[in-house]
């Protein structure tokens, strides 16, 4: 039997070490683009300024890239430490995407960040601007294969069951390249580092303007990112993964449980502003409602029902009992696999299969399931609503909240209103947001995937590895300490970085180039 | 579908693109490794230290991908291999991510603050960051020429029955030793190209010197041990080459001794120890003439020598199993499907030679030595 302590732990390190590396991730993939905006206009206006600022943002995006780098390694490897059995049973389509990761993106931005750091008096500044480009193509192209992995575990397309192998083998790597629940992710992942990139650029140059420190660095910098923030902010909203929704059924039954919507309703369907949802009462409670805005995001038609939780579970039941029969089927292939005849009712119930593993949770062997097990099971299918529900509230309210925060800055830097107070203390305390949202993000999509590893392929608790207790918390308590002390270690030197300005590099080691920059320019911002 | 490669041939090219990529490693990111064990010994003041670091500073993030992609090609082409080697070296393998996850941060924060007790702290990070992957790889390999305790059941999931302690025998601390002491000299071998000339470079050569002779007497050592210490196992059944990913339809028994079958079936393949022996001795050669391009030349190879000896004479093992023979991992046995291996092989033939291009154009506007005056103009220098 499967060691459900140990699969906790499992998935507790799992979320702690991939909410981790993400601190880090959406910083890299926003900044390395607004360095290649700033490196761009210092290449075509030549003002060193431009050189500065991009110098000054690049030494924060190192601090950074260092830790996102590190902690990324542990999720490289830790599919195969934790997840034996998931990566035996899903490498096969799962593994290709994070080893052409490594061979198109990693390889592309690893190899150019060292010159980016180290080659500003050995390139030509075109071929200079060239190198950072490639970095932040690199980072972006990486989030792309990753999120292809990752849409493949919440929509398994092009791949199917081999009773030989005991696993998932990939029968259309086209499918699960252009997976449209992966294409969606990526848009709406890539599109929140932009964003988190701007608030932070943002909210240091508040910073400096709100003492009175490097104004001309700090108005040119809030310019771009106010420019790059507004358009990254429409572009998460507008283009976030609402679309792969009406998918699957696990996607569907995603998005009923962070809508805490319990039954159908008939189309369009009205969207619950807030309320209290509850697992045990299974209702929610003290609900707001407002009418046809849920049918029109979900289905973006007028005339389609959204199906709710009770439905979606009746659905996962018949799938079940569907599943006994494909599991039936293949334990006769297992014992005789020359048996054709159980391997054509293997094929007509294959795609259940998944399914029947649910009652392993409950029945060693499933086809000893009772009609409880497979009810109860088929209501495991629902993840847990309130906090599906509560954090896309919250990562959403964020969204929002930003867009107009972006638009705001963007009229502000527009009528040359830089430093206007109220404004600036607002992009100050707003730095953490983007975070909050975006982990919440994570934890929407993660947690809101359960009790699936892979949608209705692998549950999650079979996929863990034949490990122990002790050895997990012997894990778990080093990566958090480590993490822990590399985190302070990382905040520190950012805000000692900070406190030291863009400009106390070249007070140190002199500027190379001829034309010394004004360290207070007085003139208006936009370059 | 019809694919141009047949099951077989591409299995056969996976086994020799996986050794392409921990060779890879161990030449590239093999030196960043060892320079950074040596750190501490060869550079003393905090001139000299950084001067070190930077020899490897702008290049290692790159070097460093090999190992990454290592572990991305394992899952890709060999799932059954990334899934039982990983979770049976569990604690093994946190070590190697602790001391690997050391090594960015070192780097980058080291040079940040002028303390030198903050200083020193980073620099023996840097030494761990180095150390221990190289002995922990190196224990590796040797247990998997000895076996690893996992068994697979009908399900073809797997459990084991080791511990970290007992990764650490004889045979794999000869194999932690040589594998440090390979890594030690190729770093050594790489300050003599990238150092400036002067007492770290001659530190260098010294620590190079003694890693080059220990590298030949552990690899002479462990090629004894493998010859007369009962290691091996022997595919006993039928052999479907192009078969079903399966490991439990092939027959598979211990059988000491057998590790050297390979070198009397194929006799070219006694280039690789050769390769091993020549290229440490040329290294060693290297050093004491002051040639940094011998030096460089001769320890890489035998990188290449050893590492394709312990593949080599392992063939067509992958992982085999010590408490169930009939669980072992194998070339024929051990892959991802016919389809992902064409498609992964496809991938590799577009993106390998690119990554090579811009990994050399990278090498070329960073040549030349690392010098400590640099250290006072770059801004930018670790």
């Amino acid at each position: 039997m499967i060691d459900l302590a140990v699969v906790d732990l499992s998935r507790l390190q799992f979320a702690l070490t991939a909410l981790y590396h993400f601190l880090f991730v959406p910083l890299t993939l926003g900044l390395s683009f607004m360095l290649v905006i700033m490196e761009s206009i210092y290449v075509m206006t030549r003002r060193p300024i431009w050189r500065t600022i991009t110098r000054f943002w690049g030494v924060l995006f190192g601090i950074n890239f260092a830790l996102g780098v590190a902690t990324g390694i542990t999720m490289e490897f830790q599919f195969g430490m934790n997840w034996s059995y998931y990566s035996h049973y899903v490498g096969d389509i799962f593994g290709a995407p994070l080893a052409i990761e490594g061979l198109m993106a990693f390889f592309l931005e690893a190899t150019f960040v060292g010159l980016m750091f180290f080659g500003w008096d050995k390139l030509k500044p075109s071929a200079h601007l060239f190198v950072t480009f490639m970095v932040a193509l690199g980072t972006n192209l990486s989030a792309l294969w990753i999120l292809i992995a990752n849409g493949w575990m919440q929509n398994p397309v092009g791949a199917a069951f081999n009773p030989d192998t005991m696993r998932m083998e990939v029968t259309d790597f086209m499918a699960v390249l252009f997976n449209p629940v992966a294409q969606a992710k990526f848009v709406h992942t890539v599109s929140a580092g932009y964003v988190c990139a701007s608030v932070f650029v943002l909210g240091v140059s508040a910073f400096y303007l709100l003492r009175g420190k490097h104004v001309g660095f700090a108005k040119r910098s809030m310019t771009v990112a106010s420019a790059f923030g507004l358009a990254a902010s429409l572009s998460v909203v507008v283009l976030g993964d609402q679309s792969g929704y009406a998918l699957t059924d696990n996607q569907k039954m995603k998005l009923a449980a962070l809508e805490a919507m319990w039954h159908t309703e008939p189309a369009p369907a009205g969207l619950t502003l807030i309320g209290i949802p509850s697992m045990k009462d299974r209702e929610t409670h003290f609900g707001v409602h407002i009418p046809w805005v849920m049918g029109l995001i979900a289905t973006r038609t007028i005339d389609k029902p959204v199906e709710g939780i009770f439905e979606l579970v009746a659905t996962a039941q018949d799938r079940i009992e569907s599943g006994v029969v494909a599991y039936d089927a293949l334990e006769k292939v297992k014992a005789d696999p020359t048996d054709m005849a159980a391997r054509a009712v293997f094929e007509t119930h294959r795609r259940d299969l998944g399914y029947a593993l649910l009652l392993k949770r409950h029945v060693a062997d499933p086809r000893q399931a009772s009609p409880e097990q497979i009810q109860k099971a088929a209501w495991e299918t629902v993840p847990n609503v309130p906090a599906l529900f509560w954090s896309f509230r919250i990562m959403a309210g964020i969204g929002m909240f930003l867009i107009a925060f972006f638009a705001t800055a963007f009229v502000l830097c527009s009528v040359r209103m830089h430093e206007t107070k109220w404004f600036l203390r607002i992009a100050v305390l707003a730095i953490p947001l983007p975070w909050i949202a975006i982990e919440f993000g994570w934890i929407l999509a993660e947690f809101g995937r359960q009790p699936w590893a892979v949608d209705g392929v692998l549950p999650t608790f079979l996929g863990a590895s034949s490990l122990t207790v002790p050895q997990l918390w012997a894990t778990i308590v080093g990566f958090t300490l480590l993490y822990g002390a590399l985190a302070v270690v990382e905040v520190r030197l950012m805000l000692f970085a900070i406190k030291k300005g863009p400009f106390h590099e070249q007070e140190t080691f002199g500027e190379s180039d001829p034309q010394q920059p004004d360290p207070r320019p007085l003139a208006p911002a936009v370059a | 579908m019809d694919l141009p490669l047949d099951f077989a041939t591409l299995r056969l090219i996976w086994w020799g693109l996986l050794g392409v990529l921990l060779i890879a490693f161990a030449l590239t990111d093999g030196f960043d490794l060892g320079v950074g064990a040596l750190l501490p010994f060869v550079a003393k003041t905090d001139e000299e230290r950084r001067m070190v670091i930077n020899t490897v500073g702008a290049t290692w993030e790159g070097n460093q991908v090999w190992f990454i992609l290592g572990g991305g090609a394992i899952f890709a082409a060999w799932p059954f291999v990334y899934a039982v080697s990983f979770s049976g070296f569990y604690l093994a393998m946190f070590l190697v991510l602790s001391a690997l996850i050391l090594r960015p941060v070192s780097f980058k924060y080291r040079s940040k603050r002028a303390s030198a007790g903050w200083r020193s702290f980073w620099d023996w990070c840097l030494f761990i960051g180095g150390f221990v992957p190289a002995l922990v790889f190196g224990v590796a390999v040797g247990n998997v020429l000895l076996g690893a305790p996992f068994h697979l059941d009908g399900d073809l999931r797997a459990f084991y029955d080791g511990s970290l302690l007992g990764l650490f025998t004889p045979f794999s601390l000869i194999a932690g030793l040589l594998s440090v002491a390979m890594l030690v000299l190729h770093g050594a071998a790489w300050l003599s190209v990238k150092a400036e000339p002067g007492p770290v470079m001659e530190r260098a050569r010294l620590f190079g010197t003694v890693a080059g002779v220990l590298a030949l007497i552990l690899f002479a050592v462990g090629g004894l041990y493998v010859a007369y210490g009962g290691l091996g196992y022997r595919i006993t059944g039928a052999l479907d080459v192009n078969g079903f990913s399966n490991p439990l339809r092939t027959t598979v028994q211990a059988a000491p001794g057998a590790w050297l079958d390979n070198y009397g079936r194929y006799p070219w393949m006694l280039i690789a120890p050769a390769l091993g022996f020549l290229g440490a001795l040329a290294g060693l050669v290297g050093m004491w003439r002051r040639s940094a391009p011998l030096a460089f030349g001769g320890s890489s190879l035998s990188a290449v020598g050893i590492i394709s000896t312990a593949g080599l004479s392992m063939f067509p093992f992958i992982l085999p199993s010590s408490i169930n023979p009939q669980s072992s991992l194998t070339v024929w046995n051990a892959s991802s499907s016919h389809l992902t291996l064409f498609i992964m092989l496809i991938c590799t033939a577009v993106f390998l030679p690119l990554i090579l291009i811009y990994t050399a154009w990278v090498y070329r506007v960073l040549w030349g030595r690392t010098s400590t005056a640099a250290l006072k103009t770059n801004p930018d220098l670790y």
